[in-house]
This record gives structure tokens, C-alpha cells and sequence, in this order.
């Protein structure tokens, strides 16, 4: 337990801009200290916010309302590994990358890999339905959960999903996944494990234009190739990370895409072929084959990796995260430029274009305050294109109490009314992780959810 | 026509037009569920009238089942009440179909045919290959659950669905996910009505991804002499990695069917469909050299696994292997004079006990026909001769047992067809150890029970 002010400081922040801090950190080891952490502070109405390793990106583990803060780093273990059936029972705090570590020497792996799988949580992944560069052949995380086990707000342990699948009932594992810690504390994740791949082929495609990249991403989509990863890094955003990691991305280029094909070997090959005729239809300099799994790894490195090194070159990087129709990939990048040069920021691209989720990456100085007001209008306009082209607030960092306010842009006074109704069923005191998701702003008073998010120390 | 029946028909037309309503007696029979009557039909032609047909149903409290073809309308238990009937086929367009993105959006009545041939235009299609393929709609498959025999590869509904607009118990139109194929704004409600058999709202527009459709198809049928080595057979597959489309297990009752539906559709039978041994029949697609590739292991893997008879299998049209196993649910209903139909997920690690499942039959008035799915999903149904209080109490004995059977291992069951008798004195669902939280979402999303009352689990 924590409770000295400069403690507390180190949870004042996760990897969004956002800060709130938590007037008190906890460490539970069991579900009953959840349970029981739970109840007392349900007693002295103080409100509860669940954190695994504090990677998110859109606010999600922040005590936005004060209270207590529920750090899962010792509820850390592996309680077991079904190969047969592939399934593994893990605490929350078992992080992403340890999972797949456990289970590889069967040939087996769990298939979620966000960027930060090094050190993010399995709870953290729950909570924000977290997804990475292979959901796009693999799904996200909500595709991965079979059964959650979780703590609600009265202190009540619940059990929803089944371990095998298709349990009889309402899909209540799909529903808890991705609610953003919102209705429940997980303390048990099943997981389903899949399959590695018989082959993988990983290509990198060089190209002089971003625009021919992102033609090249269009034409793939709709041609039906299906890569299981298709990620864009543009010239600004590749020079900056082979500064960091030498990656062997080419400095002088204007964008490149890492692809990745798998399968049978039949179909890699096949596959592999077309993924190259598009690109050097759409004028690609290059288009390099990963001989062998050392430069498989370093181009993944460059990838996985450029947050750290984005961080080298601005005081402050802002990853946004919206998602539009993949047909639309050219005229958003040409526009998101655009919005850039209007408000005075370079804006890098690094994005799972296979996907359509964009993550713009605006650089700014969080010491002049009006650099940073600038970069979040700048980052509105963004989302609100996204929105506009027919796409979505969040593909993988979730709403949180980064893009609360914005959800209006998608939800109307109606959708908003059922999702309350569908909060206050699990959290009608919203003692569990307050001022998120839903918008709190003046003049919105029908969607407000009840309690304690007026305390909120947001922007 | 009853005073009541009138009266309801009367104030529906005058809420969304005569046209829109049916009131003749006659007529009201065909929406009958589980042998109740609706008052009034209501063929909605747009989200807004079936928001205006669902205000006056909570305003009045009236029971509203929401359906498409009417084709499995028996799945769950008996509704404790049944006013109005909401037909959802007048509302068939396609809303929006980004074949770039592949993304669809679609309205709740379209048919999932239509839906095929309108998608093969653009070389996609949608990965519901369902029962009454016919006549289903989009909709109703989904709020059924049904499965799709393409769920090894494809995943279930759950993968695919990205976004849906629906009518709630208050009669608000909401909607949640996007049209986007990754997105995470907000709950993700529309999971929930997967399966939910309308008890949480009227489904009125339904968001997919769409997939390409593969160059080339292949199948493949195997016989073996016993239910363990089909068994060890499709393990076998499994392990092997080879990406199938489709993994069926006949046990040999089922072949019998099978065969006797390919000959009566003038379809060429397999020599493995001789209703002597038990079945495995695999569909893969891919390029021509994946097509190959995989016909060639499975051979040899059949070989390796002691198969009586194995061959290539035609599997593109419906008068073929894998078509007719599509529509399973529908004929294994109708293949006896009483059928109780079952369908089971079992763990993998039992799958080894499944030949002792299909036994379950034995000894009493009935016969097992068991086909194992892909994914673990087994529609297992005990056929009789004739309907009498004796093959009726034997079915009643043998589901109990199924049940036993199935919760012993972990697994879950459903009887999705019964004879009324039985569904009324027994239940047609298997254990459900989150009741309590089931029925927050039902209330929240259905705060005066309107919708569909009494057919889903624990009495909702």
C-alpha cells in the first residue's frame, strides 16, 4: 500500500497526456483482497480505479475521481496451461508477451500483440480490447477471452464466459471486454491460444511517395490478399526511428509498409508474389524479403519500438488513435497533413493501415502551455475527420478520459441512454473508475452517468 | 376475430398504416410460437415504425416477438406471453457496402441468400453459411446464434459482426459499434443480441465484414469403422494445422440421412456416405496450390488413420456434400416423427468420448444421430418412430442424462427442438451460472420484459 504523496506521484500518469492521481495505491495478491478492498471502499463511498501496468493510452487506469487505485502487478501468475484444449487461466497482471513465452515450446501463442506487450497486462488488454499489428488476421483481444472472472462494484466475485466457448446465455464475456474497467474489476482471465503459423514471409515495401503507399494499402484490401499484419511508418517517423534502432528502413524514403503473410507455405508464397506486384504496380522503390528470423526481428523491432524513440526527439508525443474505412487511406493521410501544417505541428505517421487504424503522432512541448492546447485541437480535428469519413473514435487505446468528451460525435442522447443503463446495472454508484467513456460536458445533463465524476482533475 | 385481437390491429394500423398490419386469424397462425398466437402482425418498413410499434407495446405492455422467416422460432422455451408478432421482412435494403473496406451494412430482413448473390457481384461474400439458407434472414440468424458451418475458419458471428442498429425495450433506436473493422468506442452491446432470441431489443440494421471469396474449393470424406478412429482421425487433422473450412463427424445414422437426401435430390452419394461406418468430411479453399496441397495431406492423413474409404467430395452447391450438411438443424428435425435435437459444446479433450454421447440412445425407443461441427459444436439428435407417451418419456429420460452428460465435462447443451410436451415440462437450456447478471442486461436493456418473454435462459 501506498499513501505518501511522492509515491503516489508515479501514478499520476499512464502513456496518454492525461494525469489524475489516486489519493491511495493498493497491491492486491488474491480476488478476495479485491473483493474485500472493494467492499471497504464501497463503505466510505471512495471511488476505485483498477491499473495493470500503466501503458495505456487514453487515460483508462487514471484515479480521474481520487480514491483508491487497485495495481494488479501481484496478482502476476499463470495459474494454468491447458495445451490440449488451448487455453491458459492467468491473473490480470500477467503480462501480454509472458503468455506466449509459456506456451511457444507447444507451438502455441496468444495472438493480441500490442505494441507495448512487453510490459502491458492481460487485465489492461481486457479492459481496453486491446489490439496490435496481427489483429488484423488474428482479431482483438475480445476474439482471445472465453471467460473473465471479476470483482463488481458491491464487492460481489462473478463469473461470466465459459472456459470452452459458447456458453449458454447472453455473450456477457463480450460485453465486459473492452468496458474500459467501467463495470467490473477482472481478477481471472481464460484465454484461448492459437496456433503458429506453418510459414511466415515478412516484406518490407519501400517506397518515394506516401501516397503511393497508401494506394498500394487500398489496392491489397480489395483485391482480397489478406496479410496478416500490414503497418505503415512515413519518412518523418522511419528517420526518426532508425536514428533509435537501426532497423533497416531506408532514410531517404517517403513511407514504407512492413507486411507479414502466413500460413501454408503454398499460400505464403502466392501471397508474398501479390503483395510485390501491387507495390511495384503503385511505384515501390524496393520491396525486401526478411531472410531469416533475425531481420524478421529487427524490422519488428523498428516497429514495436518507435514510441521510444518518438519520445527522443519531442519533449511530448501524442499518439492519437482513429479509424477510417480502408478505402479512404489516401485523401485522410493527405488530410491529416493538412490539419498538421494549420496548426504549426509535424504530425508522423506509424499506423496499422491493414486495419484502417491510424495513429497519428503529434509532437509538442508540454511546457508551453499553448503548444499543448494547440495539439489538442489539432488532434480534435483529426478524430473528428476520422469520424466524418465514416470511421471511429478508438480502434485499440479505448475512450477513457481522453476522447469522453468527443463520443458525442458517434453516440446520440439515445445510444448514450442504454449504455448508461447498461453501467448502473454493474456500477450505479460509478464508484468504479468514474469520468470515463461517457462525455461529461455542461448541456449533456440526459447522458451524464451519476456520482463522483465531477471530481474529476481532467483537462 | 376476438374483441381483443380487433382492438390491437385497430390501433397498430392507426400507428403505422393497415398496410403494415395483418389481423386475419388465418394469418396470425403462421407467427405461432410454441403454440401461442400473436394478437397482431406488424411488418415494419423502416427503424422508425418498429420505434413506434415498440413504444406502444411498452406503453401498453405488450409482448413482442421480433422475427424474420419464422425458421427457428422454436429454439428456447415456450414465451410466457405473445401480443404482437413483429415481422421484420419488409426492411431488406442494403444500407451501405464499402466493397474496398469490405465492410456491409445491412438491413434486419434482408435474406442471407440475397445478401450472397448480392456480395458474389463484388467476389466477397459473408461467412454465414446457416440452415434454411433459403429463407433465413440476416437478422434472425443472428438473434438465433445459429452456427455457421464455416466456423472453423471464420469464426463465429461474434468475429464478424462490427456494429448494429436496434429498437430497445423503451423504444429508443440505438446502435452501437461502427462500420469500421476495428473499433473499440463504447460498449460493444451488439455482441449481446447474439443469440439473445429478441429478448433485449428488435434488431433493425446489422454492420459486417465482408471476406473475399476464395479462388478455389475443395472436400474431402473419409469412413472409418468406428467412432474412435474418426475421432483420431479429425484429431489428427487438427493438429496438423491444415486450414480447413469446414470439419463435420457423422456417426453412421447420419450418413444414412445424408445419402438418402443426395439420392432423392438426384446429387451423386459418396461410397462413404453407405451408412456402414462413421464420416469425417473436410471443406478448405485457398489458392490452387493450398487446394492441392491440402487434398493430398488429408489423403494421406486418412490413409495413416486407418480409413475404410476415403475421396475427394464436391462441396459447391446444395445438392452436394457440404450444402446438405449446412442445413443439419433443419432436416434433423424433420427425420423422425418425434426428434428432440440437441446441440453441444464439448471440450476438446473429451471429443474422445463423443462415440459413448451417440450411445446415449441405446437400449431405449430411439435412435442417435450425432454430427460433430467444427469448433466443438455437436448437434446430437434422438429419433423415434412414432410419438407416444412412451418414446416421449424415454426422450424426456435421455435429455436429462445428455445434460449430465455434458455439464459432467465442462461443456454446454441445448435442445433446440422438442416435442412441445417435453420442452413445456422440462427446459430446453442448460446450466447458466451467471443468471444474476443476465438479468441486469435484461433489465436494462428491456426494463418492462416486453421482448420475447419467458424464451430465454432462467425464465427471461
Amino acid at each position: 500500500m501506498l499513501s505518501q504523496k511522492e509515491d503516489l506521484l508515479l501514478y499520476e500518469y499512464d502513456g496518454s497526456v492525461e494525469k489524475a492521481c489516486p489519493e491511495l495505491v493498493v497491491f492486491p495478491h488474491t480476488t478476495e483482497h479485491v473483493s474485500r478492498i472493494v467492499k471497504m471502499a464501497a463503505k466510505y463511498q471512495v471511488p476505485i480505479v483498477g491499473r495493470g501496468a500503466g501503458t495505456g493510452l487514453s487515460g483508462g487506469a487514471l484515479a480521474r475521481g481520487g480514491g483508491v487505485m487497485l495495481v494488479f502487478a501481484r496478482m502476476n501468475k499463470i495459474l494454468e496451461l491447458d495445451v490440449e484444449n488451448r487455453r491458459a487461466v492467468v491473473q490480470p497482471g500477467v503480462v501480454n508477451m509472458d503468455i506466449t513465452r509459456a506456451v511457444e515450446h507447444a507451438g502455441l501463442h496468444f495472438a493480441p500483440d500490442p505494441s507495448s506487450q512487453k510490459a502491458c497486462t492481460i487485465g489492461g488488454n481486457v479492459a481496453e480490447n486491446a489490439g496490435g499489428p496481427h489483429t488484423l488476421a488474428y482479431g482483438v483481444t475480445v476474439n482471445h477471452v472465453t471467460a473473465l472472472e471479476m470483482v463488481l462494484p458491491d464487492g460481489e466475485i462473478v463469473r461470466v464466459g465459459s472456459r470452452h466457448g459458447d456458453a449458454t446465455g447472453y455473450d456477457l464475456c463480450g460485453l465486459f471486454v473492452g468496458s474500459e474497467g467501467t463495470l467490473a474489476l477482472v481478477t481471472e482471465i481464460t484465454v484461448k491460444l492459437s496456433r503458429k503459423a506453418e510459414a511466415v514471409k515478412t516484406l518490407l515495401a519501400i517506397f518515394d511517395a506516401v501516397d503511393d503507399a497508401s494506394q498500394t494499402v487500398v489496392e491489397i484490401t480489395a483485391r482480397g490478399i489478406t496479410p496478416a499484419a500490414c503497418e505503415m511508418v512515413d519518412g518523418w517517423t522511419l528517420r526518426t526511428i532508425e536514428d533509435y534502432i537501426h532497423a533497416g528502413f531506408p532514410r531517404d524514403s517517403a513511407a514504407v509498409l512492413l507486411l507479414e503473410v502466413e500460413g501454408l507455405r503454398e499460400a505464403v508464397e502466392v501471397q508474398a508474389k501479390a503483395i510485390d506486384e501491387v507495390c511495384k504496380g503503385h511505384r515501390a522503390r524496393e520491396v525486401r524479403v526478411a531472410r531469416d528470423e533475425r531481420e524478421r526481428d529487427l524490422l519488428w523491432k523498428g516497429r514495436k519500438n518507435a514510441f521510444g524513440a518518438l519520445g527522443r526527439v519531442a519533449p511530448c508525443n501524442y499518439v492519437l488513435d482513429g479509424v477510417i474505412p480502408r478505402s479512404k487511406l489516401p485523401q485522410a493521410l493527405q488530410h491529416i497533413q493538412e490539419i498538421g501544417r494549420k496548426y504549426g505541428f509535424s504530425i508522423g505517421n506509424i499506423f496499422h493501415a491493414g486495419d484502417g487504424n491510424l495513429h497519428p503522432i503529434v509532437l509538442y512541448d508540454p511546457r508551453d502551455p499553448k503548444q499543448f492546447e494547440k495539439a489538442i485541437a489539432a488532434s480534435e480535428e483529426i478524430i473528428r475527420y476520422c469520424v466524418e469519413l465514416g470511421g471511429a473514435l478508438t480502434g485499440e487505446h479505448g475512450v477513457g478520459m481522453e476522447k469522453n468528451e468527443l463520443m458525442t460525435l458517434m453516440f446520440s442522447d439515445a445510444d448514450f441512454d442504454l449504455m448508461r443503463r447498461v453501467h448502473d446495472a454493474f456500477n450505479p454508484d460509478s464508484s468504479l473508475n468514474p469520468g470515463k467513456i461517457f462525455p461529461l460536458s455542461k448541456g449533456c445533463g440526459e447522458i451524464r452517468v451519476k456520482g463522483k465524476e465531477t471530481a474529476g482533475v481532467g483537462r | 376475430m376476438t374483441a381483443t385481437v380487433k382492438n390491437l390491429a385497430a390501433r397498430m394500423e392507426a400507428l403505422i398504416g393497415a398496410h403494415r398490419v395483418v389481423g386475419a386469424v388465418e394469418e396470425l397462425e403462421a407467427y405461432e410460437v410454441d403454440g401461442l398466437v400473436p394478437g397482431a402482425v406488424v411488418l415494419p418498413a423502416n427503424a422508425a415504425e418498429v420505434a413506434e410499434v415498440v413504444r406502444f407495446a411498452a406503453a401498453e405492455k405488450l409482448a413482442v416477438i421480433a422475427s424474420g422467416s419464422r425458421s427457428k422460432l422454436e429454439i428456447g422455451m415456450p414465451p410466457s406471453r405473445y401480443d404482437i408478432a413483429l415481422d421484420t421482412t419488409g426492411m431488406r435494403g442494403i444500407a451501405h457496402y464499402d466493397a474496398g473496406d469490405l465492410t456491409l451494412s445491412v438491413d434486419a430482413g434482408m435474406g442471407v441468400r440475397q445478401l450472397e448473390m448480392a456480395l458474389a457481384e463484388k467476389q466477397q461474400f459473408l461467412p454465414l453459411a446457416v440452415p434454411c439458407f433459403e429463407s433465413a434472414t440476416v437478422a434472425g440468424t443472428i438473434a438465433s446464434g445459429i452456427d455457421s458451418a464455416l466456423r472453423q475458419q471464420y469464426g463465429t458471428a461474434r468475429d464478424f459482426l462490427i456494429g448494429a442498429e436496434f429498437v430497445d425495450g423503451k423504444g429508443n433506436l440505438c446502435k452501437s459499434g461502427g462500420r469500421v473493422v476495428k473499433n473499440v468506442t463504447g460498449y460493444d452491446l451488439h455482441k449481446l443480441l447474439i443469440g439473445s432470441l429478441g429478448t433485449l431489443g428488435v434488431i433493425t440494421r446489422l454492420n459486417f465484414r465482408t471476406f473475399p471469396v476464395p479462388a478455389m474449393y475443395g472436400g474431402h470424406l473419409a469412413s472409418f469403422a468406428s467412432g474412435e478412429s474418426a475421432i483420431a482421425y479429425r484429431q489428427t487433422i487438427e493438429a496438423s494445422g491444415l486450414p480447413v473450412a469446414n470439419l463435420e463427424m457423422l456417426n453412421p445414422e447420419i450418413t444414412k440421412i445424408v445419402g438418402a437426401i443426395l439420392k432423392k435430390e438426384d446429387g451423386p452419394v459418396p461410397e462413404c456416405l453407405d451408412g456402414q461406418g462413421w464420416c469425417v468430411y473436410v471443406s478448405y479453399e485457398g489458392n490452387e496450390s493450398v487446394v492441392k496441397r491440402v487434398a493430398r495431406d488429408l489423403e494421406r492423413l486418412a490413409t495413416e488413420a486407418g480409413a475404410k474409404t476415403s475421396e475427394a467430395a464436391k462441396i459447391a452447391t446444395d445438392t452436394q456434400v457440404g450444402g446438405v450438411l449446412r442445413e443439419a438443424f433443419e432436416w434433423l428435425r424433420w427425420a423422425a416423427p418425434m426428434v428432440g435435437l440437441f446441440r453441444i459444446t464439448l471440450p476438446r479433450a473429451s471429443w474422445g468420448d463423443i462415440a459413448e454421447l451417440s450411445r446415449s440412445a441405446e437400449g431405449l425407443p430411439l435412435r442417435g444421430s450425432l454430427l460433430l461441427r467444427a469448433a466443438g459444436a455437436i448437434y446430437f439428435a434422438m429419433m423415434a418412430g412414432s410419438e407416444n407417451e412412451a418414446t416421449q418419456a424415454a426422450l424426456d429420460g435421455a435429455a436429462s442424462r445428455v445434460f449430465s452428460f455434458v455439464e459432467a465435462r465442462q461443456g454446454h447443451a441445448t435442445l433446440l427442438h422438442a416435442p412441445l410436451a417435453s420442452k413445456a415440462r422440462g427446459n430446453v437450456w442448460g446450466q447458466c451460472a451467471d443468471m444474476m447478471m443476465m438479468r441486469r442486461v435484461k433489465q436494462a436493456f428491456d426494463p418492462q420484459n416486453i421482448f420475447a418473454p419467458g424464451r430465454f435462459v432462467g425464465g427471461i
